[in-house]
């Protein structure tokens, strides 16, 4: 069975490699988007309680929505296509990211910033120099949990005309086509899987071992 | 809205379709987290292969995973019990292993010394206490499966997510909002009473 599947990919390479492409590059720049956005955010709502309450409730509210939704959510307001996905992919990929990078910024040590203040650093400074690098293992974590958040979630734009690899399931599943509904089965796990490994040893290299304290649940 | 108040019974039969999903999911994947947490528990080796096993079909994406199921099994109801029990397993072995392993060892060399057996340690000390942390898990889990259980429609699962299919296939937004947002309320209820029982868990202990 899997050797149809391979197959099948192989015979219908120029297909795969497009779809393997506008996987990527949905996810990469939905992550991108997702990043300039909530790391941003997080640092501004780190200078207000209201905002900081405000935000986190929207992220943990925006959370109970299922992928499904705000996939599907995207295609009567923004069509079909790349963008849609994209846009709806960022939606997804934002409350990890804020959520870790504030809280991150929040535990850093009030003495450290003191001492910072101390030193005569500007807030600038402080967040550039001290913040930011210290919080560095809690956004990586986020960013990490992200972008299997997009990967997981671009697999579902093929309902709504995104492309990529979910569209070899979709298609397989809906004529019972088993080598084609594994040729794209297979290589999305397997790219989880790569990803979810390569971010992890880039985590335990960076930061030491990986905090799995920092990680927001899928 | 001009659908949903004309179909409130298909609606509610969707909801059951997908509150049986999740229960059953989540009830089988309780019962075997609860036998690997116990022994990952004892064993740091057995654990980190279970962690690592569990964590890896975790990251699988939720379709790929029903894909990968139907040459095994086919469509309906089966494989979605299937892909929904594994996604829970992750996150309720660890709360059930870490929920064991914060018990102070003052706390069983006691029942030790008043001559609890393993067995009768486990059931009558171990577990009340690791209790909350092995509710926590099962919130978590639950919230998760909620969602994805959206996805198994796709494989004649039923469910919520039939709504919103059908919402993408007609572009019909109600049918979409309608499906989600049930969805979202599902595992908005089903996080706030279970987050009401664990804290009433840890308040009973600490009186």
């Amino acid at each position: 069975m899997l050797l149809d599947a391979l197959m099948w990919t192989i015979g219908n390479w120029k297909t795969m490699q497009s779809a393997i492409e506008r996987h990527l590059l949905m996810s990469g720049i939905s992550l991108a988007i997702a990043f300039l956005i909530g790391v941003p955010l997080a640092i501004a709502i780190t200078r207000s309680r209201i905002a900081a309450a405000i935000a986190i409730n929207v992220v943990n509210s925006l959370r109970a929505i299922p992928s499904l939704a705000i996939l599907a959510a995207a295609l009567p307001v923004l069509g079909i296509g790349l963008w849609p996905s994209v846009i709806a992919l960022v939606v997804l990929a934002l409350p990890p990211i804020l959520l870790n990078t504030y809280v991150g910024l929040r535990e850093v040590d009030a003495d450290i910033l003191e001492a910072a203040t101390g030193m005569g650093m500007t807030r600038g400074q402080i967040l550039r120099r001290v913040q930011i690098p210290l919080a560095a293992p809690a956004m990586f974590a986020g960013m990490r949990t992200a972008a299997i958040q997009v990967i997981s979630g671009a697999v579902l734009a093929s309902f709504i005309g995104g492309g990529g690899l979910g569209d070899f399931v979709t298609a397989g599943i809906a004529i019972m086509d088993v080598p084609r509904l594994l040729a794209g089965a297979v290589p999305i796990a397997l790219l989880a899987l790569g990803v979810e490994a390569g971010l992890g040893l880039m985590e335990r290299r960076f930061f030491g071992a990986a905090d799995e304290g920092n990680r927001t649940t899928q | 809205m001009r659908w949903a108040p004309r179909h409130i019974p298909d609606i509610l039969a969707a909801l059951g379709q997908h509150l049986f999903l999740v229960f059953v999911s989540v009830s089988i994947a309780f019962v075997i987290a609860l036998v690997l947490g116990i022994w990952g528990a004892r064993r740091p080796a057995v654990y980190s292969v279970i962690i690592t096993l569990t964590g890896a079909i975790f990251v699988v994406p939720s379709l790929a995973l029903f894909a990968l199921l139907i040459p095994l099994i086919g469509l309906g109801t089966k494989p979605a019990v299937v892909g929904l029990v594994s996604y829970c397993l992750l996150t309720l072995v660890r709360n059930v292993a870490t929920g064991l392993r914060g018990i102070p060892p003052d706390v069983l060399d006691a029942a030790d010394g008043m001559g609890y057996g393993p067995w009768r340690r486990l059931i009558d000390i171990e577990l009340p206490l690791a209790l909350p942390q092995i509710i926590a898990g099962v919130r978590i889990a639950t919230v998760t499966v909620i969602g994805i259980a959206t996805v198994a429609a796709y494989i004649n699962a039923g469910g919520l997510g039939t709504i919103i299919f059908a919402g993408i296939d007609q572009r019909y937004p109600e049918k979409i909002i309608i499906g989600g947002l049930l969805t979202s309320l599902l595992a908005i209820v089903a996080d706030f009473v279970l987050t009401r029982i664990e804290r009433r868990l840890r308040a009973d202990r600490i009186a």
